[in-house]
């Protein structure tokens, strides 16, 4: 067990490695020179080799990226003016385009993001399964092809379809909730959670699909095998054959699935972010991706890769913890 | 007292009728074995028993000790209180979430009320009834870390937690090494004498029954072909069909003078396969599947390699052919080392007919591959020529395999195997997976084509019934090596090694006085 998680750890520290030289060399790729974009209008050759030299983009470019990596590991100086800037440890460097840490600015938006992905893989979770396990289990003809016909309109809608038209809906029409803004959970929950309400949904609508799916089919699967004949022939309860043995075969695909999307949503959710006004890690990296803001696309492109990995290492252990035949090693 | 009176059963999916009037009567603590191929609705009549059809008409009587199972029973009494079952897969037919001990105690709690730590207790008691060692630990062990035969006993003790009234086992040693079917049968029937259970005893093998079964009933297409007692059943039937199936159980074959020179010499072989690292950094020992063996195969000599699951008999096989690579010492086919031969002279039968045929291709052109290997353009009459050879259509050029039944596609891979001309052929079970009439017609067809052919067989497989007949010696592997090996008559009448003499006191016989005899004999072996 601890040898299976100190080589998982390592693994994980040499994919992120990877991942920032591959996502630092891109960018030096470029065609576009930020020196340039930082310099603004009016730029004189003088300043732009000033700013140049500020950020230091006259380096070969393996220097720059080991003081990268220094950065990381034991902070960093950056020349300011006549002073220097120091930057402890985790240090990813400062936007060219707001001169903030990047550090500071990815935990500034990971509430945000956070709140956002844990009430969504909730409540799509909740309903997932559900709806999964009503149509798996075949009782009812009708609502099986209901929740078929749901299941198909959920993957085939695209969010910003579904977020308007729930913000047409209950914001304008209705007027049941306020346009959402971020209410920090800290500051008052229930504000919190009112504004998530609508991104959550939308969210959900398209996650609730493939988890109906997935409970579905594996329900269906499950339900075949022969220790649930056995149980059958032994008389135990159907309700208890269902909750204790088959549906438990029926999530294990769903562990994987959660983590990953979990870790998707917290740096990806673009779409829902900038409907809803969302301060959170998916819009800060379009934003950064646009004005080409090399720092802060690096900060969060190794922030996504270090949740994905985690959520992997995760759903592993969890799979072992909810299959007795899964061996760690 | 008659605990037991099923009268016209009839069962039926849709429009197909897999039990057509079924009657049997089954005495309290009585045993009754039915025998029937595959398809006889054996199966589907002890589910009826159970209430366990979920999209079938049953009709009939089946009474139970005054209770009618057909129509609105109080199943939650019946299912593992007064009637529990043994299935044939013992790893699929427990939980693989819970423990041993959890799914005992939870069907004994359920049905008797009992605290949780009394059917705790009563999980112990029980699979120390069915002899697993250290139950008290064991109980705490999940289905996967049990052995096959283990696990088959778990399901028996499962079985008689509740003190049931009736036992119904359906296949239960089929997918069980000889020794461990011969102890799980014993132990079926010790558990019958000593908790006073009757015994509805299910298989395909006759010679399962013969031992145990006071009453067989023969079915066939759903019907019951003969009924009766036992001795008289199995050993001066009246029924056709059932001569049929008592001959078609392998008998020992004529003992011929083999005087070829040896073709295949296998010298000091090993295979060993290294294993992954586990946790600690010390590297594991490796399994040794093949350790050590030397034999000969004589031209025109049909050489048996019996041995139980894990002892290495397929590597070995493999390892004939040139599939697979030796660790240390030599095998040499006419004097040339096998890996230098490519294909033609040493085809292979492998076990499995269906999975060992590509499912996207026609017969006719999985047949016609290693013709068009050797060069040939053509192949088609070829094919068809060795179609008809194996009993086969040369119309069936075009079907594909999971059209043909079980005993085609073992014809259509022989044919294959054929097709390059080779001089020695290895079978790796290739009757294990089918009926014992078709059984006996693969194992007549081998023997006309070695001796038409003039062919060298290596006939490998866990049946010495089946080796009995075909083979002109035995080999005997146990744990990667051969522990004895003479002419079969020999090694049959008198076995040296202990292992061999456990092997043979196993094999089910289908004369229910020498059963048992050898019942008797295993319990004086192993006691």
């Amino acid at each position: 067990m601890i040898g299976y998680l100190a080589r998982r750890i390592l693994g994980a520290a040499f994919v992120l490695l990877a991942l920032s030289a591959i996502v630092y060399a891109l960018f030096y790729l470029a065609p576009s020179d930020p020196a340039i974009l930082t310099c603004g209008k009016g730029c004189t050759p003088e300043r732009l080799a000033d700013v140049r030299a500020a950020m230091g983009l006259d380096d070969p470019v393996l220097t720059q990226y080991l003081h990268f990596l220094q950065g990381l590991f034991t902070g960093r100086d950056y020349p300011a003016g006549p002073d220097v800037r120091h930057c402890p440890a985790p240090c990813l460097g400062y936007s060219f385009e707001t001169d903030q840490p990047v550090t500071a600015l990815l935990l500034d938006r990971l509430p945000v993001s956070f709140s956002l992905a844990i009430g969504a893989e909730i409540l799509s979770l909740a309903a997932g399964i559900g709806a999964g396990v009503l149509s798996g289990l075949r009782r009812f003809r009708v609502l099986d092809r209901i929740v078929n016909g749901l299941i198909l309109a959920g993957y085939a809608v695209p969010v910003f379809l579904v977020g308007l038209l729930l913000l047409l809906l209950f914001c304008v029409h209705l007027q049941w909730l306020p346009f959402p803004s971020y209410v920090k959970f800290t500051v008052d929950p229930l504000l919190w959670a009112q504004n998530l309400l609508l991104p959550w949904i939308s969210l959900a609508v398209i996650q609730t699909a493939a988890y109906a799916r997935l409970t579905r089919a594996g329900l269906q699967d499950a339900l075949a095998e022969d220790h649930i004949r056995t149980a059958r022939a032994y008389g135990i309860p159907e309700r208890r054959i269902l909750w204790r043995r088959a549906l438990r075969g029926a999530m294990l695909p769903l562990v994987t699935l959660t983590a990953v999307d979990l870790a998707q949503i917290m740096t990806a959710a673009v779409l829902t972010e900038t409907m809803f006004g969302l301060p959170g890690v998916g819009q800060l990296l379009v934003g950064a991706v646009n004005q080409i803001d090399l720092p802060v696309v690096v900060g969060v492109t190794l922030l996504t890769g270090l949740l994905i990995v985690v959520a992997n290492a995760a759903a592993d252990l969890l799979y072992a913890a909810v299959d007795p035949r899964v061996q760690l090693r | 007292m008659t605990l037991l009176t099923v009268e016209d059963l009839r069962i039926s999916f849709r429009d197909k009728l897999a039990v057509d009037g079924l009657s049997f009567e089954l005495p309290a603590g009585g045993t009754l074995g039915i025998v029937g191929e595959s398809g006889s609705g054996k199966s589907s009549a002890a589910l009826a028993l159970l209430g366990l059809h979920e999209a079938a008409t049953v009709t009939g009587t089946i009474d139970f000790d005054g209770v009618d199972l057909i129509t609105d029973v109080p199943w939650k009494d019946i299912r593992g209180a007064r009637i529990s079952m043994v299935f044939q897969e013992p790893l699929t037919a427990l939980s693989p979430f819970h423990t041993i001990g959890d799914q005992i105690a939870e069907v004994y709690r359920l049905h008797t009320g009992a605290s949780r730590k009394a059917a705790r207790d009563r999980a112990v008691e029980v699979l120390g009834q069915v002899h697993i060692p250290d139950p008290a630990r064991r109980a705490g062990a999940y289905p996967h870390q049990f052995s096959g035969g283990m696990r088959q006993r778990a399901l028996i003790a499962m079985a008689i937690a509740c003190r049931p009234q009736l036992i119904v086992a359906d296949e239960p040693t089929t997918a069980l090494d000889v020794t461990v079917q011969a102890q799980i049968l014993d132990l079926l029937d010790e558990v019958r004498a000593t908790t006073g259970a009757a015994l509805l005893l299910i298989s395909h093998d006759l010679g399962v029954v013969a031992g145990s079964a006071d009453t067989v009933v023969v079915m066939r297409d759903g019907r019951v072909v003969e009924r009766g007692a036992t001795e008289t059943v199995l050993v001066s039937p009246r029924e056709p069909y059932t001569k049929a199936l008592l001959d078609a159980v392998p008998k020992p074959g004529e003992p011929r003078e083999i005087t070829g020179a040896p073709l295949l010499r296998v010298r000091d072989v090993q295979r060993h396969f290294p294993q992954p690292r586990r946790g600690s950094f010390r590297k594991p020992p490796p399994i040794r599947a093949v350790d050590g063996v030397s034999l000969d195969v004589h031209a025109g000599e049909t050489l048996g390699i019996v041995g139980e699951s894990g002892t290495g008999k397929t590597t070995l096989a493999r390892m004939m052919v040139g599939l697979d690579r030796p660790t240390a010492g030599t095998i040499t086919f006419d004097g040339a080392d096998i890996s230098r031969r490519r294909g033609r002279s040493v085809q292979m039968v492998f076990q499995d007919p269906l999975s060992s045929l590509n499912p996207r291709r026609s017969i006719g052109e999985s047949i016609a591959d290693p013709l068009r290997l050797q060069g040939e353009r053509d192949p088609r009459g070829r094919v068809s020529a060795l179609l008809e050879r194996v009993g086969l259509a040369a119309s069936e050029y075009d079907r594909y395999p999971h059209q043909l039944s079980g005993g085609m596609r073992q014809r259509v891979g022989i044919a294959r195997a054929l097709a390059p001309s080779p001089r020695l052929i290895v079978c790796d079970e290739p009757v294990s997976s089918l009926d014992v009439t078709t059984q006996a017609q693969v194992l007549a067809l081998l023997e006309d084509l070695r001796a038409e052919l003039g062919l060298s067989l290596v006939f490998v497989s866990h049946d010495l019934a089946v080796l009995r007949q075909i083979a002109d010696r035995v080999a005997v592997l146990r744990e990667g090596r051969v522990v004895e090996i003479g002419p079969t008559a020999q090694v049959y009448e008198q076995p040296q090694h202990a292992y061999t003499k456990e092997l043979l006191a196993a094999v089910p016989v289908t004369d229910p006085v020498e059963a048992r005899r050898l019942r008797a004999l295993r319990t004086t072996v192993s006691g």
